[in-house]
């Protein structure tokens, strides 16, 4: 691990929900072209994690925020960033396929046109570049111009994440999306992230940790608010450092 | 408790092996008793009994396969299921060896032994105390034992080196003697082999209880 370099630092966060505190204490290192999964039962505070590196609990109120979360060395916490931009670099894909009910091609292009991008040539070449690296393209390709809505569960989760991808991010958050799918969409898009950690850094929240074990490099487990274990998912899987994971990843909790 | 069937399961698949495991020692105990006592009822006991094991071997392996597909178990289940369908392997392979020592008793039983067999009957005791141990370690999850049966294989190869020496004399004296001197010096190397084959099991034990590699 020592030679990896660190794309994102949480350290020491706690976050509330008014006078709820939902997690305590956690420090994680999310490393650059890795998938790093996060485990752990419901209500363990994992999709709240994933939600504080990207500031989308911003919106909602009440929410407090203590700790740092250093991406590339700079805490996207601090007073005046950008949290427009931010999300533009940490990127989002959801657990139900969201798709705006609009053509295929402007889902795409929503992003680029909304970050000022006009010229149609450059939009076209985005466009097709992200259905690409979604390995929609070849699916899709003879209907830009339907609506997304029309287009199988599976596609439409690809076309979430060609969306994501539109406006060229570093890290790509996904929360559980293949929960929706059946075993062959959720096929497509595990061998989709595989491909991906090439160019981006994925975190994934995901309540089955057989798909956390086939698509991770790195697997943090949380209970309670607390990130209990973090490290290679082989060792993880194969040798748990603590009884509370042994426990959760051997069905024996509760 | 949750999983309390995956956790029936498993402790079927222990009691499994715990069987299979005494009959091996069973066996070993009859096949060189058999020897000493030229007894050949015995011997084609033990010949019939291997159908048994082979039996045990297939339907423990079955048990894994299926826990595997259908729990997907993680951590130390994984560890032990994987693990469970190599030491049926070595307790099948530990009764072909039996089953050889039984064929020999058998060639041998109309002969009079060239001298008396001593250190054969012990290298057989060490054996079945080694294979006792290392089910006890094996059932209690007890990664220390296991390092003290397996350190005991020193012993049985020892005593293989003893017998291959002695034998080696008695046939450089008298030529007649290498027909069954050859014979013994077999039974002295399966014996070795079931040791091996127990350490073998104490190895596996260890990578159970802590997921370390160790080769005693």
């Amino acid at each position: 691990m020592a030679n990896e370099q660190i794309k994102l630092m949480i350290e020491d966060l706690d976050f509330y929900y008014g006078d709820f505190q939902v997690l305590e204490g956690v420090s994680l290192k999310i490393l650059v072209n890795k998938v790093t999964a996060l485990i752990g039962p419901s209500g363990c505070g994992k999709s709240t994690f994933l939600r504080t590196l990207n500031r989308m609990n911003d919106l909602i109120e009440g929410t407090k925020v203590d700790g740092k979360v250093l991406l590339d060395g700079q805490d996207i916490y601090d007073k005046g960033v950008d949290v427009v931009g931010l999300r533009k670099k940490i990127g989002m894909v959801f657990q139900e396929p969201n798709p705006f009910p609009k053509s295929i091609y402007e889902n795409v292009a929503y992003g680029p046109r909304a970050h000022g991008i006009k010229d149609k040539d450059e939009l076209d070449h985005i466009v097709e570049d992200s259905l690409k690296k979604a390995a929609l393209w070849d699916e899709i390709n003879d209907r830009l111009d339907q609506s997304a809505m029309g287009i199988s569960g599976g596609q439409q989760q690809r076309l979430c994440i060609a969306r994501a991808l539109a406006v060229n991010p570093d890290i790509l958050l996904m929360d559980e999306p293949t929960s929706a799918l059946d075993p062959i969409a959720t096929a497509k898009i595990e061998d989709l992230i595989e491909n991906l950690k090439e160019d981006y850094t994925i975190v994934i929240v995901t309540h089955s940790m057989q798909q956390a074990a086939r698509i991770s490099d790195y697997t943090s487990f949380f209970l309670m608010g607390e990130m209990i274990e973090y490290g290679l998912t082989d060792k993880l899987f194969e040798k748990p450092e603590y009884k509370k994971t042994e426990d959760y990843i051997t069905g024996r909790f509760g | 408790m949750v999983r309390s069937n995956f956790d029936k399961d498993l402790e079927k698949l222990n009691q499994d092996i715990l069987k299979m495991g005494s009959i091996v020692e069973e066996t070993i105990y009859k096949a060189v008793t058999s020897l000493v006592e030229q007894d050949v009822e015995l011997a084609e006991e033990v010949i019939k009994n291997d159908d048994q094991l082979d039996y045990y071997e297939i339907k423990i392996d079955k048990k894994c396969i299926k826990l595997i597909a259908l729990q997907q178990p993680v951590a130390r289940d994984l560890r032990q299921i994987g693990m469970i369908t190599k030491i049926a392997t070595d307790l099948e392979r530990m009764g072909d060896l039996a089953y050889n020592i039984a064929s020999i008793t058998k060639e041998l039983s109309a002969e009079e032994f060239i001298k008396s067999l001593i250190d054969i009957p012990r290298m057989a005791e060490i054996n079945q105390q080694m294979v006792r141990g290392a089910l006890e370690s094996f059932v209690n999850l007890d990664a220390e034992q296991a390092r003290e049966v397996g350190r005991k294989d020193d012993q049985v190869d020892e005593l293989d080196d003893q017998i291959i020496r002695e034998l080696l004399t008695y046939m450089i004296e008298d030529p007649k003697t290498i027909k069954q001197g050859n014979k013994l010096m077999f039974v002295s190397r399966y014996l070795e082999r079931i040791g091996d084959h127990v350490t073998n099991i104490c190895e596996k034990v260890v990578y159970i209880v802590t997921a370390e590699r160790v080769t005693f």
